[in-house]
């Protein structure tokens, strides 16, 4: 190669240099950062450019400003004249709630369609079967539009009941609001007032809690030393329901109701359970019961047959051998994946925009029609998903590490 | 002289019957319904829970359902203006079939129709080879279905060349967009999937980090995040004047989700092969892209088809989100049409929902055979 003018050393320390792995790695990996970082740059002077043409101004110095609309449902205070940053909040208490209902309502169920999926009740297997199939098959915004618009929406009619009691009510003034309606409004109940001396009622329940699990735990010494077991759910019962029934009545039942009350337009007073929020928090559960379901049934699966039959062996009884035997050690094949089937249910709650439920991402997307700050709110709203993924994942790791087997 | 020995039997006993609960119904049901008490009350609470329902749902869905009809006078009661007796519920399957159309590909062009049926019957064609695993020339396959039927679909849909003329992707719309979004969706995710999970696994720090960064944050947030990302920002992130087809958007979008999914899957596949396959590579003097094309991959890809085919179930429900960046997939189209006026029933939304469910349905359940199928048939291959 006389061509290119080198010697054959040179040409040696050029090709070791080229064929070299560590030198390559390197090459490849600055190739890499150069890219990403030109692309961004890119990205960057692009927006800054189109950002400026619009004449917008980048940073969250927006979320000050009045938001302006109303949300159908809020944890906490608000109103129209509450700022964007308020009305986030709103947002993600929103996505939390129907987050955690979501998330127990799809383990019950998960759970016992799970399990009943393994029944050696034909029927009753193949109703669960069914039950999965349909719905672990079928996108869950539909289930969401299936509730809202299929459901829901062609439930009575509120104008229709509050014509009727007001009708009922001419011709008979005794006759009082009805306490409960079921409307296409959504659920209307009455709501519980704690009244101060109700604080000694929390206080007793919080102490059975700790006592009925201090008593638990010495429940578990005394069977370990003696083989006998005291009679833990009697007495758990007795701190956790009767004490604080009893002390409920004792300080004179210090409790009262809020009850709807029909006005000429609406229902003021009273709880009220709006159509959106039923309608995510039912599609959700089912939704994700099915997922959890099969989860719970290859966990199940997972146990060794010797397990239960040697718990048969020892005389156990069925239902016993399944809480002590199978299900714990079912659980940890559990647990992985029924994680990431939690924080599906929450990320899929993002879905609510869909029925109007305000959310995250619902008041977000207002937020971001009508100020344009389109950055900033993908931003937070990537920011708060991940943290809450990240968190939710952390937790599931400890207790998955809490319960993993402990191998000689 | 066995004849004689009188405690040796020489004659064959008739064979006993079967024990009851083997051959009758009444043993079958006693052993899988009536096994114990509390066996017994939940079959019976099933049995009326299914008696009480089941008769509704079929006389809603076949039975009281109108089957024909033009407007919706057909589908509703005397007082909402129509025909039927008052207290009829029943699915509007004439509004199904009225707007049948308009579900498979939307607003396109209706004299032009026969471009989106060539191109799903050259799917159909090409894709039913490729899930046989008896039909021979793959490779060959893959590449028409992969790469040839994009080219071919992309030129014959959108038109503008060839003397067909311009169909605009704002007209395209019902399962169609599904099909298209999902499939393309699938299609990029492969290879950008392959090429995270390598870079997961890589020893250079700075691009395991970037490809760790990116899988992690994608498949952290909802899907809906990552497709308003793609029809909001990305707009913004252009250069001025510059416009991005918002079908094209949404590509995008799902492309980058399903590609951060699709690593996950592969990376499962690159752990389960063992070391020494790769060290019997490097012993053989492979370089690295041959080592990684010729030796792991092809036996990673061949064990997570099954994973890799229940993704395709989740991208193809998750298209249905597209929807909410107002684009007309299958739901999406339904669900607009239910603000149609001229089939404005009570009982149009319950219709729709039902129709879609049941093709996405159809499809999810399809595919999740399959993919037990195909999971069964490798286990063989791995049994000794």
């Amino acid at each position: 190669m006389a061509v290119l003018g080198l010697s054959d050393g040179e040409r040696h320390r050029a090709s070791s240099i080229l064929y070299n792995p560590e030198y390559r790695s390197y090459f490849f990996q600055v190739l890499t950062v150069l890219v990403v970082v030109w692309l961004i740059y890119q990205a960057w002077s692009n927006a800054a450019e189109n950002l400026a043409r619009s004449n917008m101004t980048a940073g969250f110095g927006f979320l000050s400003a009045r938001a302006g609309f109303d949300l159908g449902q809020s944890l906490i205070e608000y109103t129209s004249d509450s700022t964007y940053r308020r009305a986030l909040l709103v947002g993600f208490l929103n996505t939390l709630l129907v987050g955690f209902f979501g998330i127990i309502t799809a383990t019950i169920v998960g759970l016992l369609v799970g399990v009943g999926r393994l029944s050696n009740n034909w029927l009753i297997a193949r109703l669960c079967t069914v039950y999965v199939e349909i719905f672990r098959n079928i996108p869950p915004l539909l289930v969401i539009f299936f509730w809202y618009k299929g459901v829901l929406a062609i439930l009575p009619d509120f104008k229709q009941i509050r014509q009727s009691v007001q009708d009922a009510k001419a011709a008979d003034p005794s006759v009082v609001d009805p306490s409960f309606i079921i409307s296409n409004r959504g659920i209307n109940f009455p709501n519980p007032i704690f009244e101060p001396g109700f604080n000694a009622v929390w206080l007793t329940l919080a102490i059975g809690i700790v006592a009925s699990i201090a008593f638990s735990i010495w429940a578990n010494r005394q069977q370990m030393s003696t083989g006998k077991r005291p009679p833990v759910l009697l007495v758990s019962l007795g701190l956790i329901v009767v004490l604080p029934l009893l002390v409920f009545l004792v300080v004179g039942a210090p409790i009262s109701f809020d009850y709807p009350v029909l006005g000429r337009f609406n229902l003021s007073g009273g709880g009220h359970i709006s159509p959106e929020f039923l309608s995510l928090y039912l599609a959700l559960s089912l939704y994700t019961a099915s997922f959890i379901a099969e989860i719970v049934r290859a966990g199940i699966r997972g146990v060794p047959k010797g397990q239960s039959e040697a718990a048969n062996a020892l005389g156990i009884r069925p239902s016993r051998s399944m809480r002590l035997i199978v299900l714990p050690q079912a659980l940890r094949i559990i647990i992985p994946p029924l994680t990431s089937q939690y924080l599906n249910l929450i990320k899929n709650s993002s879905l609510a925009v869909a029925a109007g439920y305000a959310d995250l991402v619902q008041v977000g997307n207002t937020i971001l029609n009508q100020s344009g700050h389109s950055i900033e709110i993908i931003a937070i709203w990537m920011i708060v998903y991940l943290t809450i993924s990240l968190t939710t994942s952390l937790f599931m790791n400890w207790f998955n590490a809490k319960m993993a087997l402990v191998e000689r | 002289m066995t004849e004689n020995i009188a405690y040796v039997r020489n004659t064959f006993l008739p064979p006993e019957a079967a024990p009851r609960d083997d051959t009758t119904m009444i043993g079958w049901m006693r052993k899988n319904l009536f096994s114990s008490i509390s066996n017994s009350i939940m079959t019976i609470i099933a049995i009326v829970a299914i008696l009480w329902y089941l008769p509704g749902l079929i006389d809603w869905l076949f039975v009281s359902a109108q089957w024909t009809g033009t407007d919706r006078t057909f589908c509703s009661t005397v007082v909402q203006g129509g025909m039927h007796p008052e207290g009829w519920s029943g699915a509007c399957w004439a509004y199904v079939g009225d707007r049948f159309a308009q579900f498979m590909i939307g607003s396109y062009p209706r004299g032009e129709a026969w471009r989106p049926i060539l191109v799903a019957l050259l799917f159909v064609a090409l894709l039913i080879p490729m899930l046989m695993p008896s039909a021979p020339r793959k490779g060959l396959n893959a590449l028409l279905l992969l790469v040839a039927l994009p080219i071919i679909g992309y030129v014959l849909l959108l038109g503008g060349m060839f003397g067909l003329p311009h169909v605009e992707t704002s007209l395209w719309g019902g399962l169609m967009v599904t099909l298209i979004i999902s499939f393309i969706g699938i299609t990029v995710s492969l290879p950008f999937g392959i090429l995270l999970a390598l870079g997961r696994r890589s020893k250079m720090p700075i691009i395991k980090t970037f490809c760790v960064v990116f899988i992690e944050l994608i498949r952290g947030v909802p899907l809906i995040t990552v497709l308003f990302m793609a029809s909001v920002l990305l707009p913004l992130f252009m250069e001025p004047g510059d416009s991005i087809d918002k079908f094209l958007r949404a590509l995008v979008g799902v492309s980058i989700f399903s590609s951060a999914y699709m690593a996950e899957v592969i990376r499962g596949g690159l752990q389960a092969i063992p070391k020494g396959q790769g060290e019997g590579a490097d012993s053989l003097g492979l370089n690295y892209f041959q080592k990684t094309g010729l030796i792991i991959l092809p036996q990673a890809i061949k064990l997570v088809i099954p994973g890799i085919v229940n993704t395709f179930i989740g991208m193809f429900k998750d298209t249905s989100l597209v929807s909410i960046i107002s684009m007309f997939d299958l739901l999406g189209v339904v669900k607009n049409s239910f603000s149609d006026p001229n089939w404005l029933t009570p009982v149009t939304p319950m219709s729709g929902l039902v129709f879609a469910g049941f093709t996405f349905w159809l499809f999810c359940f399809g595919m999740s055979r399959y993919s037990g199928f195909i999971e069964r048939k490798l286990d063989k291959g791995h049994k000794r």
